[in-house]
């Protein structure tokens, strides 16, 4: 089997017996990446030369006794909304096209010092809006299973390249689900841990009080390594959490075991029943999600329905918070210090208001503009009270809703996205349809709490991936690392290998 | 809960400082009355007794001590400047004919 299609453990372990080196491993990458890219459109920037140097210090690290972490020399993929030293930034955005951050992200800066070359900058949907990739200014991203359909989003790059196998591991971030919703439709890993688990130093904000990055992986134990490397407190960031990770990666080699015994695992009864409920639940999505309870249940756990009933306005609540934090953030963009400077035609000598005006305009795709004029809207003086204090004290509801759930589990499911990956262009000018992806993954956001998104297999009506979504207690974020790795090694049990290998293999696909 | 007009958006561009143009307009404004009608349910969830939550971590202030650290220079500070003059971002004037 070749080096790309083995997880970032396995590259790991290969790298510690000596079996291969970081440069050979990251040109396999970039070789995958200039064969497939084309027509996965996963990237936004490769940055072949640096990851190689990248590499070479790597295996110099090694061959001198001293590799500087457990995925020293495995090759990542970072989404484009961490701003990178030396490396184009544009988070998917006309406004930020050809801009060289002049500093590392904390998270970056982590992952460089931890070793592992950087093989370039993942597309995503304009400033991390969306949950197709679509709305990327530098064109969409496909999904690897089909190349017709959409890989979900925001993280659409990320999830795609470790999909297609152009990097072992990615970044992403997820603000309303943009790291599990990709994770679920493109068959891959992905964890939004608990807020302020991991650093926002560096990443360009949506909205501050819900971002949230994370490991973008093809298994549970490559997301917990990964983890481990990101996470832990950064004086950078005020809202980083001041307390030790709990033992991630130890979690997920105890639940690769499969022994759940004496573990309370609770149905969210609002976002498992497709009867009667919001946004349309594929039968196909529902067939695997119950599966992947009863293999739970198999392993040892006690199942439990628990009701969160203010669940069904958390999408109401986050279209109103959302917009109003992300006017607010994207007010920096004004053509003064950095970024796109547009002269407005036809007016004699323009001043700096008339140039923003013109330049935000060019800048900013439709959905930026939407979303900021729906956040000037909700902050304005009259509606304020009604709709971003509303958001507000909902917000504190579904708070509530998840401590009453968690008295009586100790980990929370759902389906990740309501159906599997659909047409590109389906959803693109409907935008309150396109929202309806992230309705089961908000709430999580709102709350704080951690998730992770696993494989739940293959929906019957059309044979695309479906993911189940493990949320866990704030700071318990050890708990969705048990369980899916424990769900994880049933489903492969059952499957006869990971759910990829049924992916068509893209070779010679380049459009 | 109102309907968003034409003029409205209009309005809130200008405030949030973007052009729209009419072609723009006319596309955005009837969008953005749907998603309003589809959030508007949220005023008759919560009762007054509800406090509001602004963030998901029961955070006050974080303070550091009071001691230099490194930070960008004026060279790395400028480098992404649309235009930069005597070591400052150089920007179109600020102020009206009348001002």
């Amino acid at each position: 089997m070749s080096w790309i299609r083995k997880t970032a453990a396995e590259l790991a372990d290969a790298l510690a017996a000596g079996e291969v080196t970081s440069v050979e491993l990251t040109q396999a990458h970039l070789d995958r990446i200039a064969a497939v890219d084309g027509a996965v459109h996963a990237f936004l920037h490769v940055d072949a030369e640096g990851a190689l140097a990248q590499a070479a210090a790597s295996d110099a690290r090694r061959a001198a006794g001293a590799p500087a972490s457990a995925l020293d020399g495995v090759p990542i993929a970072v989404k484009d909304v961490m701003v990178t030293e030396g490396l184009p930034t544009t988070c998917g955005s006309k406004i930020l096209e050809g801009w060289i951050p002049p500093y590392d992200a904390t998270v970056v800066t982590r992952l460089r010092e931890a070793g592992l070359p950087i093989l370039g900058k993942t597309n995503m949907d304009e400033f991390a809006m969306g949950s197709s990739t679509e709305h990327s200014a530098y064109g969409a991203t496909h999904n690897p299973w089909d190349l017709d359909r959409i890989p979900g989003g925001s993280g659409g790059g990320s999830a795609a390249a470790v999909a297609a196998f152009e990097a072992p591991l990615a970044i992403g971030t997820d603000t309303g689900g943009s790291i599990r919703q990709p994770g679920a439709v493109t068959g891959t890993v992905g964890v939004k841990p608990t807020y302020g688990g991991v650093s926002r130093y560096g990443l360009v904000a949506l909205a501050s009080s819900l971002d949230q990055a994370g490991p973008v992986t093809r298994t549970v134990l490559d997301s917990a390594l990964l983890h481990e490397i990101i996470g832990g407190h950064d004086p950078k960031d005020s809202t980083s959490v001041d307390q030790p990770l709990p033992a991630l990666v130890e979690a997920a080699r105890l639940g690769a075991g499969g022994d759940l015994s004496g573990l309370r695992v609770g149905v969210i009864t609002e976002l498992s029943r497709h009867e009667g409920g919001q946004g349309g639940w594929q039968p196909g999505v529902m067939t695997r999600f119950q599966e992947s309870v009863d293999l739970l249940v198999k392993a040892g756990a006690e199942v439990v329905e628990v009701s969160c009933p203010h669940f069904v306005h958390a999408l109401a609540a986050y279209y109103l918070i959302l917009p109003a934090e992300a006017s607010s953030n994207l007010a920096k963009f004004d053509a003064m210090r950095y970024g796109l400077r547009v002269v407005p035609e036809g007016i004699d000598n323009p001043s700096a208001e008339d140039v923003m005006r013109a330049t935000r305009d060019a800048g900013f795709g439709d959905e930026v503009k939407r979303r900021i004029i729906l956040g000037t809207y909700a902050l304005s003086s009259g509606y304020y009270d009604a709709y971003y204090g509303q958001a507000q004290k909902v917000r504190t509801l579904i708070s509530r809703d998840f401590e009453a759930a968690f008295e009586k589990a100790d980990v929370l499911v759902s389906p990740t996205a309501p159906t599997t990956a659909f047409k590109l262009g389906e959803k693109l000018d409907d935008p309150i349809a396109m929202y309806l992806n992230d309705l089961a993954t908000i709430p999580a956001n709102l709350a704080g709490v951690p998730g992770i998104s696993v494989p739940s297999g293959l929906a019957d009506e059309d044979g695309l991936p479906a993911g189940i979504q493990i949320l866990a207690p704030a700071l318990a974020d050890d708990r969705l690392y048990r369980v899916g790795a424990a769900l994880e090694a049933a489903l492969l049990e059952q499957w006869g290998g990971p759910l990829l290998d049924k992916a068509p293999t893209l070779e010679g696909g380049a459009r | 809960m109102p309907d968003i007009t034409r003029d409205e958006v209009a309005h809130l561009a200008d405030l949030a400082r973007i052009d729209l143009d009419d072609a723009e307009l006319d596309h955005l404004a009837p969008q953005l009355s749907v998603i309003l009608e589809s959030v508007a349910s949220i005023s008759a969830v919560a009762s007054d007794d509800i406090p509001p939550t602004s963030h998901a971590l029961p955070l006050t202030n974080v303070f550091r001590d009071d001691v230099v650290v490194p930070c960008l220079t004026p060279e790395q500070a400028l480098s992404g400047a649309p235009a930069v003059e005597q070591q400052r971002f150089a920007v179109p004037r600020i102020l009206g004919d009348e001002q």
